[in-house]
């Protein structure tokens, strides 16, 4: 969905007071221009919220002997609870902690790296080095994911050889798929953090260098907190990600057995609407992974306001 | 002074170092992307006598043939989706995250901040929540497995709004309204003929990741079309490399057809490359 991660975080951002005291007519002019996009936020994201939030109540059910169809059932919070006390629902849950786990900290800190590389004196051909980096972010995520798939793919691919298991085997599987993640993003936020690194002052990193403070320390003590708020905006932005993910392991479906049909909690809603039937247990699970959702960016984001104070 | 030697002795371990590290980085980015480009050449047969980055006998053109003959040329309509989805949509989706960005920071229309908050919470709704819901609304309208269907979620684009408020606050300047204002236009023509120019770079850097973000979507397309004349490229993709295990005639159009579309995104990136540094470095820095 979201694919900018701004230095500022969008959370904490007011609108600024309007700057010219404006006329009826104007304020009208101002609702014209904003309305398409307006129509377009109620209609295609919150009436499907407050759907979905409907549907998570019920169920259908056969009445009786069946004869007059299935009926539109109130359960209260019945599907909440047997999404919550389903074993594959866990498992998914557990898949994408670990694939968080795995893929958020490879993929920020080789980011992170790789921006204050190009941000140091010493480099040569910086423009050559990001795009080729970046690359991978331009290749869609199903294209991506199928490549990978090839080269991990025994009977294709060079990295069994390489490597000497298979990334496909039951306990490779997680990381492999996060490499894909990683792969993807990488280049992505190495730019975002390359970006905000142009704006650090100049002049404090060479009051640091006088100061005799080597590569190392001024990154760390100077250039890193001045970029906080933009890494804070990347985790948020990858957490978020990381919990929804389903196309990687979609892709990686056709190619081995290990991956089941409700790895990701995103594949479990997939799979209850789409191949059960079930919609109230979809719903319900939507919910709850947008709850564990939003709970965990705003855990991440109080975090970052009160290390910043 | 005996700094400076520490600093060049720092430098001779130090330059070579971090060129390696790049260039570890730079091939492990685009190795896959050169294994796709010399895999598309190759024959079915080719994959298991030839190693990953060797050529094989030269076999791209009877691929590509193969490729566009497949299911009466399917793979046209799916390039051609993907244009209409990816292209339509980030050019008429910019435009309309530009007016509201614009609205929300340069006029006072009732209930603008209550808005913007709702702008804000739309970035974080995970499409997961959103797809079922559609399916049933779609299905509600009889436009599931339509065009429109695929078309008109995709162009709302919470995010681009708040950049486009923050591209509107960097660089339409009030003094320069105010004229227009004194001139006698109206808010709407200052909109398309006045600010509109002044945050086209931003707008460009909107439509640009728009564009990435439409032609990558898979789940929605996944969840509302069935007709495969319907498919964008990625989804149609998907689905042929679904049967490969049964049919490994699929591998070869597979990967051709990957190949193929991921070119003209690659090349627009490094075609547009100032353009969009420049929007993203506006978004960012503000």
């Amino acid at each position: 969905m979201s694919v900018l991660a701004p230095e500022r975080a969008p959370v904490l951002d007011e609108p600024s007071a309007a700057p010219v005291t404006r006329t009826r007519k104007k304020d009208f002019a101002g609702l014209v221009l904003a309305m398409p996009f307006l129509v377009l936020l109620v209609s295609t994201v919150l009436v499907p919220v407050l759907y979905a939030l409907y549907l998570s109540l019920f169920t259908e059910r056969l009445q009786g002997l069946g004869f007059s169809g299935p009926q539109h059932v109130f359960v209260w919070l019945g599907n909440y609870v047997s999404v919550i006390a389903d074993k594959a629902f866990h498992a998914g849950l557990g898949n994408v902690a670990l694939f968080a786990l795995v893929h958020i900290p490879s993929m920020l800190i080789g980011a992170l790296i790789l921006a204050l590389l190009l941000d140091s004196a010493v480099v040569r051909l910086r423009r050559m080095w990001s795009l080729a980096v970046f690359v991978p972010y331009a290749v869609p995520v199903v294209i991506g994911g199928l490549i990978w798939a090839y080269l991990y793919s025994p009977t294709i691919g060079p990295i069994k050889n390489l490597l000497g298991f298979d990334p496909l085997s039951d306990s490779a599987v997680l990381p492999s798929i996060a490499n894909i993640a990683t792969w993807q993003w990488v280049g992505y936020n190495m730019i975002i953090f390359y970006t905000a690194l142009q704006a650090v002052p100049r002049e404090i990193v060479e009051a640091a260098r006088a100061d005799g403070a080597g590569g190392f320390r001024t990154a760390w003590s100077i250039k890193i907190p001045v970029i906080r708020p933009t890494i804070f905006v990347a985790v948020v932005f990858t957490v978020i990600g990381s919990l929804q993910v389903f196309t990687e392991p979609m892709v990686l479906r056709g190619f081995t057995g290990t991956v089941t049909s409700t790895w990701s909690p995103s594949m479990y809603v997939y799979e209850a609407a789409f191949v059960a039937g079930d919609n109230g247990r979809a719903a319900a699970a939507s919910v709850l992974l947008a709850v564990i959702c939003a709970v965990l960016s705003a855990v991440v984001m109080r975090f970052s306001t009160r290390r910043s104070r | 002074m005996s700094t400076s030697v520490v600093d060049r002795r720092s430098r001779w371990v130090s330059i070579p170092a971090v060129h390696l590290v790049l260039v570890i980085a730079a091939l492990y980015s685009l190795l896959p992307l050169v294994w796709l480009a010399t895999s598309a050449t190759k024959s079915l047969g080719d994959f298991s006598t030839t190693g990953a980055f060797e050529f094989g006998q030269w076999n791209l053109w009877a691929n590509v043939k193969a490729l566009f003959a497949q299911e009466n040329g399917i793979f046209w309509h799916w390039l051609l989706n993907s244009v209409l989805y990816a292209g339509g949509g980030a050019v008429i989706g910019a435009l309309i995250c530009a007016a509201c960005g614009y609205a929300i920071a340069k006029t006072s229309f009732p209930g603008r901040k209550l808005l913007f908050a709702l702008t804000l919470t739309g970035v974080l709704v995970p499409t997961t929540v959103l797809a079922l819901p559609m399916y049933l609304l779609a299905s509600e309208l009889r436009i599931v497995d339509t065009f429109w269907a695929v078309f008109i979620p995709l162009l709302t684009n919470p995010f681009g709004v708040y950049l486009a408020r923050v591209y509107a606050d960097a660089s339409v300047p009030d003094e320069v309204l105010e004229a227009a204002r004194v001139d006698g236009a109206g808010q709407l023509r200052t909109f398309f003929t006045v600010a509109l120019p002044m945050m086209r770079p931003g707008v460009v850097t909107v439509l640009l990741f728009q564009f990435i973000a439409i032609w990558n979507n898979f789940f929605l397309p996944l969840v509302l079309l069935t007709n495969p004349k319907l498919f964008p490229v990625s989804l149609g993709l998907f689905q042929w490399s679904t049967r490969q295990n049964q049919f490994p005639q699929y591998t070869p159009l597979v990967i051709t057809g990957s190949l193929l579309a991921v070119l003209p995104l690659v090349v627009a990136f490094l075609v547009l490359n100032r353009q969009w540094r420049k929007g993203l470095a506006a978004g960012s820095v503000k």
